[in-house]
């Protein structure tokens, strides 16, 4: 069997195609990750779900209210409370300091200035607002198609079109940005706040195996992250099914213990590999460079 | 091919760099997340001081991994926590209070100041509508149909009587009618952000909308004044109206703004024109929702009370005449601060 992702394939649609470079005022290039669509597809329904459930408890409640105490007031709080979470929900919670909505808190996503100032009051609404167009200009020309039935099809197909190219804005270009986001000058970033993994350290009261210069010199770096992967993953079959690849490769005895092999050999390649980079030598995959 | 060796165990760079930095990261990362979760205040004076400097030892951490360890866990983890960090050393909003005087002092008479050209290209563009409905209605009734549905003219329409119309100017109950405001708020405060929002399509459909307003606007002066009514038909509408009319128009030149720098940006980069236009615009157009909101108060319980042609119009012209001072008196100074 092969190992298992060819670098090739990888470099291509990996994850660095989300990668875009920015530089902090200290000079390191921060790397942010663009998030990816299908998470911001699915914060975005999150959102609407949480806004109807907020919609229809408040519309019980104060429905209930309403009758039993015959009050004008509740109907008014209710009608500027249905606008106020309809357009204030996004709008307020991504100008506070998390930057994100409970939907894309959720996903790990927050909205940021594409130039890394500070996000200001004015682009917050303004990507919001633009989702008019985006998605209820086109809901409102499904409604008005469904109402009329097909006497103006043509008409409600010219317009669904038109307007599709509003709710489809992301795809077509690279940076994933909304119309929203592109009048605002902002995008939205994947920074979830993970933990620290552990250390891939060997067991300290178990001896090591010792691997011959033959044996670390068949793989780069790739191949050395992606083994940390499946160390990292642990999934049994990975494990044996890498190990076995490593065994064959190198000519070494299979001994039945998977996962010291593997974190043996991990941290023997990484050592080598880490002193190649003292030097000078970054070996980035098994084909050289 | 495999011995068993007992020497020292390997220490890879990651795991020395692990043992001596982890501490800095993880005070870090409690910080960030509790400046996440609550705001910059809920947390103490000490490490506030220290959050600029925990950041820094963090960003140079995150420098050293990427050119010395191979651990990618580790340079993952540092590249997300300086990405967040980032984001609350230099991205952080100033306080809801600040936010809202800078709104009410600076921000929003200087945007809508700056919008002053599109703002005068709008209010004509809705005289020119109400002109054209005008004659088409006074030249032949049917046109009315044409630009009024049928559910908002509610009986208001060239075959109505002299009193039925009369009656729908002063009416006596005044049951919901302050309901009937706050729906009608959210209903135009809605449209005020749909004719912002269409401004992206170059600035076109948000035309049309305000055109479309001046139409009714003129059909239905021209069915009160044939009846002697359109005086008091105008006190009537001017008591809000001088509002919300500026407001949907605010509101549609701040969309044109929007779809003028994307179309023309003339010498700036087109995404920095719709950058600067959409701030500037987005902020004219939270201010028309506020002026909307400002126009339901005085439908909903100022035209309940007053019910004097005179004090309507007095009203309305003072409330007009407020805004135009707010916006180019105090705006204008600072629209002039920022251009140059």
């Amino acid at each position: 069997m092969r190992w298992p992702f060819g670098p090739r394939r990888a470099r291509a649609a990996g994850p660095d195609a989300l990668r875009r470079t920015f530089i902090t005022p200290e000079g390191v290039d921060l790397r942010l990750e663009l998030g990816a669509t299908g998470a911001r597809i699915a914060a975005f329904a999150l959102d609407v779900a949480l806004i109807l459930v907020i919609l229809v408890v408040a519309t019980l409640v104060i429905g209930w209210a309403a009758i039993a105490t015959r009050s004008e007031l509740l109907v008014i709080l209710w009608l500027i409370g249905a606008f106020m979470l309809r357009n204030g929900w996004f709008v307020l919670f991504e100008m506070s300091g998390r930057g994100a909505t409970p939907g894309k808190r959720a996903m790990g996503l927050r909205v940021v200035a594409r130039d890394g100032a500070r996000l200001t009051a004015g682009a917050v609404i303004a990507r919001n607002a633009l989702r008019e167009i985006e998605l209820f200009l086109p809901l409102s020309f499904l409604a008005a198609q469904t109402a009329q039935g097909t006497a103006d099809a043509f008409l409600a197909l010219f317009a669904l079109a038109w307007s599709g190219i509003f709710l489809f804005f992301p795809l077509f270009n690279r940076d994933r940005l909304r119309a929203g986001d592109l009048v605002a000058g902002t995008w939205v970033i994947h920074a979830p706040g993970g933990k620290l993994a552990a250390d891939i350290g060997p067991a300290p009261d178990r001896a090591r195996r010792h691997f011959s210069d033959a044996a670390l010199a068949l793989y780069g770096v790739y191949e050395l992250q992606t083994l940390e992967d499946v160390l990292r993953g642990g999934r049994p079959s990975a494990v044996a099914t890498v190990a076995a690849t490593i065994r064959r490769k190198a000519n070494i005895a299979d001994d039945g213990d998977d996962l010291g092999f593997l974190t043996d050999y991990y941290l023997a390649l990484c050592a080598r590999l880490e002193s190649g980079l003292l030097v000078g030598r970054r070996r980035q995959n098994k084909f050289g460079n | 091919m495999t011995a068993r060796v007992e020497d020292q165990p390997i220490l890879l760079n990651a795991s020395r760099f692990r043992a001596a930095h982890a501490a800095d990261w993880e005070r870090l990362e409690a910080l960030v997340s509790r400046i996440e979760k609550r705001s910059l205040r809920a947390i103490s004076d000490d490490d506030l001081l220290a959050l600029p400097l925990l950041y820094r030892t963090t960003l140079s951490s995150l420098s050293v991994a990427r050119e010395t360890s191979l651990d990618r866990a580790l340079i993952t983890y540092l590249e997300q926590l300086c990405a967040r960090a980032y984001f609350q050393v230099y991205g952080v909003p100033t306080s809801a209070a600040r936010e809202l005087g800078g709104f009410f002092a600076r921000g929003w008479p200087g945007a809508v100041a700056s919008l002053w050209r599109e703002t005068l290209a709008m209010a004509l563009i809705t005289v020119a509508g109400a002109i054209a409905a005008y004659i088409l209605v006074r030249s032949d009734p049917g046109w009315f149909y044409g630009v009024i549905p049928k559910g908002l003219a509610g009986g208001r329409d060239p075959s109505a009587s002299i009193a039925a119309l009369r009656a729908t100017l002063y009416p006596h109950a005044s049951d919901g009618l302050a309901t009937f405001a706050a729906f009608l708020f959210g209903h135009n405060a809605q449209i005020a952000i749909f004719s912002f929002a269409l401004g992206f399509a170059l600035a076109v459909p948000t035309i049309l909308l305000i055109l479309y307003n001046g139409l009714m606007l003129g059909a239905m002066f021209a069915v009160f004044t044939p009846k002697g009514l359109g005086l008091s038909f105008a006190a009537w509408l001017s008591i809000h109206g001088t509002t919300e009319l500026f407001a949907i128009i605010i509101s549609g030149a701040a969309g044109m703004r929007i779809g003028t720098a994307i179309a023309f940006p003339g010498r700036a980069d087109r995404m920095d024109a719709a950058i600067a236009a959409g701030r500037t615009a987005a902020t004219a157009m939270i201010g028309a929702v506020v002026m909307l909101a400002v126009a339901g108060v005085l439908e909903g319980i100022g035209r309940q009370v007053v019910r004097t042609d005179g004090m309507r119009a007095a009203i309305g012209a003072a409330m007009l005449v407020g805004w135009l001072v707010y916006f180019y008196g105090l705006g204008r100074r600072r629209a002039l601060a920022v251009r140059t």
